[in-house]
C-alpha cells in the first residue's frame, strides 16, 4: 500500500477542499511519484481514500496525459511539436535524441533509463526548441546541448542546464 | 515608440531581484492589500476596478470589475476566487514568469480580490508541466502566511483568505474556466453547458470567479495607483493599462514584452522583438495565440488592442504573437495547429470531438500529396459544421487555423491537391487509404 506510510501528506491535501474528490489529481501525482506510473492498485488505494469506485479514478486519470499507466524510464523526455516550436526546430530535437539513445518517440532505451515521448505545447513557446525531462525545463535547444544534457543525466542524475525561475529575454549584465 | 512606464515587470527587472517577500514589501508590495483591509467597501473596490478599465488577460478580454459584480453579494455559504494558470494555449509563455519572478503580485492580486467577493479560499490551477512554478508559489503562499498576509487572521482582521496550488495534468481545455472547474473537481476536464455562469454555479455549484494571472497580477496596482491613472494606459477605452505580450517564432529576440496596450504588430515585431531572424520578409504572425485566425503582412498596422484586432478578423487572446517568415508553408503551419487541437478535443461535443479528427486526417493527406480537389469544399464544409457548435470556444479555435489560412493562402493548398493530381495515375478511381493520426 504505497498511501499507509504517507498519512500526513494525504491528510493535509484533503483538508485542501471541502469536496474530497478534489484530492484526486494530488494523489494520482503522489501515487505517480511513489512508483513511477499510477498502477492499478494504486488507483484502487485512492478510489478507497476519496469514497470513489476505482472507474471513477480511472475514469478521471485516462483524461489527463501527465499520468503514466505503464512503468517508464527513469527519465521521461518529453519534446514539444507543437507550431510555435516546431518553426524553430523541434522535429530536429526528436532526430538528435534519436542519434544520441537510439530511440524514436514512444521507445525506451534498453538500459531502462530514458524514454522517448513528443507532446503538444508546453508553454515555452520563446524559448523554443525545447523538452521536458521529469519536473525540469530544458529550453533552447541545441545538438550539442541536448547531449550534454542526455550525459550529465546519465551520469550525475541531475543536469546543470536545466530551467531556472523563468524570465526571456533576461536581464542585460 | 514613446517611452512608457512597466507595472508587472518592474519589480523583476530590478537588478538581483529573485521575487522574495522582503523584496516585493520593499518596492511596495502588500501596500494595496492593507489599504483594502483598513476597510474599504467591497463595492468601491469593484466600481474603482470597472472604472479602471481593465479587461481579462487569459483570452476573452471580459471587463474584470464586471465579472466580479455578478457574485450575489449576500449569497449564503462559501465563494470561490480560481486563479487561472493553466497556460495553455500555444504561444503563450507569459503567466509561467510572473509566478516564477514575482509570486507575490500574484498573491497580492489574490487576497484583494477574495476580500472583494467575500472568499475565503482560493486556488491556484496551474499547468501540470510548470512543476517550478508550483514549488514557488508553495513557497511564497507560506512566506505570506507567515506575515500575516493570508491565513485565518488577514492583517489582523479576523478574516480568512487561503490560497492553494492545484496542479493540472495535462489538458490544454482546462484552461476553459468551466473545464478548468470540473478538473478542480477531481473530474475529466470537460466544460459545462452556460448558463449557469460560475459566478453563480462554479466551483462545488458555488458563487466563483476565474481570473487569469495577469489580469490579478494587475489589480494592486489598481488600487494603489487609482482606476484614472490605469484608465489612461495604453488605448483607452479600447484596452487600458500594460499587456505582456509573447513574441515567438521567426524572430530575432522572441520573449516577453510588456507593452501599454494599442502600440501596432510593426512596433512590437520589428521595433521590440529586433525584426525577422535571418531578415527574410514576414510571411504571416498569429496574434493571440492558437485559438486566433491568422494574419498577413498588410495587418501589420493594426493596434494590438481587443477591438483593433477583432476587426481586422482575428482576436487578441492570450497575448501570444507567432510570426512566420517567407518559405513557411501554410498548410504544414495549419496542419501542426490542427494536430494540436485534435490531441486537445475533450470529447464531449460531437461536432468537435469527430470532426477533428477529420479535419486532421484530410490536412494529413494533403500535406501528403494525396488530397483531391474536393478536399477544399470539404475541409471549409467541416470547419462550417463546428464552428458555433460546441458547448465552448474551443470549435472556433480549431477551426481557425485552417479557416484563415485558407483564406489568405489558399494557392498552397491547391498547389499541394495538383502535385497529388500529377502523381496519381487514374484519378478518378484512386482514394487514397486514410491513415490514424
Amino acid at each position: 500500500m504505497i498511501f499507509d506510510k504517507l498519512k500526513d501528506e494525504v491528510e493535509k491535501l484533503l483538508s485542501r477542499y471541502p469536496v474530497k474528490r478534489s484530492a484526486l489529481l494530488p494523489l494520482l501525482y503522489i501515487a505517480q511519484r511513489e512508483e513511477g506510473y499510477v498502477s492499478e492498485p494504486a488507483m484502487k488505494e485512492i478510489a478507497m481514500l476519496l469514497d470513489l469506485t476505482p472507474s471513477q479514478v480511472y475514469e478521471t486519470v485516462t483524461f489527463y496525459s501527465m499520468y503514466n499507466l505503464k512503468p517508464i524510464g527513469k527519465y521521461h523526455i518529453q519534446v514539444c511539436r507543437s507550431l510555435m516550436c516546431a518553426l524553430v526546430g523541434s522535429d530536429n530535437v526528436v532526430e538528435w535524441i534519436h542519434k544520441k539513445l537510439e530511440i524514436t518517440p514512444g521507445q525506451t532505451s534498453s538500459d531502462k533509463n530514458f524514454t522517448l515521448s513528443v507532446v503538444e505545447c508546453l508553454g515555452s513557446c520563446g524559448t523554443g526548441p525545447m523538452m521536458q525531462v521529469n519536473d525540469d525545463y530544458y529550453e533552447r535547444l541545441t545538438e550539442e546541448k541536448v547531449g550534454h544534457i542526455l550525459d550529465e543525466l546519465k551520469q550525475k542524475g541531475s543536469s546543470s542546464m536545466k530551467s531556472g525561475p523563468f524570465m526571456f529575454p533576461q536581464l542585460a549584465k | 515608440m514613446a517611452k512608457y512606464e512597466k507595472i508587472l515587470f518592474k519589480n523583476m527587472e530590478q537588478p538581483g531581484y529573485v521575487g522574495s517577500l522582503k523584496e516585493y514589501e520593499h518596492l511596495g508590495g502588500y501596500q494595496a492589500l492593507r489599504t483594502v483591509f483598513a476597510g474599504m467597501a467591497p463595492a468601491d473596490i469593484i466600481e474603482t476596478v470597472k472604472q479602471s478599465g481593465l479587461r481579462g488577460r487569459g483570452g476573452a478580454g471580459f471587463p474584470t470589475g464586471v465579472k466580479w459584480s455578478f457574485i450575489p453579494k449576500d449569497h449564503p455559504g462559501p465563494k470561490y476566487l480560481c486563479c487561472n494558470a493553466d497556460e495553455s494555449e500555444p504561444g503563450t509563455f507569459k503567466d509561467r514568469q510572473l509566478m516564477e519572478r514575482d509570486p507575490h503580485q500574484v498573491l497580492e492580486g489574490m487576497a484583494i480580490t477574495c476580500y472583494t467577493i467575500g472568499a475565503e479560499t482560493a486556488y491556484i490551477y496551474i499547468r501540470g508541466e510548470f512543476w517550478l512554478g508550483a514549488q514557488i508559489l508553495e513557497r511564497a503562499i507560506e512566506d505570506a502566511k507567515q506575515a500575516g498576509y493570508l491565513g485565518s487572521d488577514v492583517l489582523g482582521s479576523g478574516k480568512t483568505i487561503n490560497i492553494y496550488v492545484h496542479r493540472g495534468a495535462g489538458a490544454y481545455i482546462c484552461g476553459e474556466e468551466t473545464a478548468l472547474l470540473e478538473s478542480l473537481e477531481g473530474k475529466r476536464g470537460k466544460p459545462r453547458f452556460k448558463p449557469p455562469f460560475p459566478a453563480t454555479h462554479g466551483l462545488y455549484q458555488k458563487p466563483t470567479v476565474v481570473n487569469n494571472v495577469e489580469t490579478l497580477a494587475n489589480i494592486p496596482h489598481i488600487m494603489n495607483r487609482g482606476a484614472e491613472w490605469f484608465a489612461a494606459i495604453g488605448e483607452p477605452p479600447k484596452g487600458s493599462g500594460t499587456r505582456i505580450f509573447c513574441l515567438s517564432g521567426h524572430v530575432k529576440r522572441p520573449g516577453n514584452y510588456e507593452v501599454p496596450m494599442g502600440v501596432t504588430f510593426r512596433e512590437m515585431i520589428y521595433e521590440v522583438g529586433g525584426g525577422m531572424r535571418s531578415n527574410t520578409p514576414l510571411k504571416a504572425f498569429i496574434p493571440g495565440g492558437a485559438s486566433a485566425p491568422f494574419l498577413t503582412p498588410e495587418h501589420l498596422d493594426v493596434k494590438m488592442d481587443f477591438e483593433s484586432v477583432a476587426k481586422a478578423g482575428s482576436m487578441l487572446g492570450s497575448g501570444g504573437i507567432t510570426v512566420m517568415e517567407e518559405g513557411t508553408n501554410m498548410v504544414w503551419a495549419a496542419l501542426r495547429l490542427m494536430e494540436f487541437f485534435y490531441h486537445e478535443s475533450c470529447g464531449k461535443c460531437t461536432p468537435c470531438r469527430e470532426g477533428s479528427s477529420w479535419l486532421v486526417q484530410t490536412m494529413q493527406r494533403i500535406w501528403r500529396r494525396e488530397g483531391r480537389t474536393s478536399d477544399l469544399d470539404l475541409l471549409l464544409d467541416l470547419c462550417k459544421s463546428i464552428e458555433g457548435r460546441t458547448v465552448c470556444a474551443f470549435g472556433e479555435a480549431e477551426v481557425s487555423p485552417i479557416v484563415s489560412t485558407m483564406r489568405h493562402w489558399r494557392s498552397e493548398y491547391e498547389e499541394l491537391i495538383r502535385e497529388a493530381e500529377a502523381s496519381r495515375p487514374n484519378s478518378k478511381q484512386e482514394i487514397p487509404v486514410l491513415s490514424q493520426a
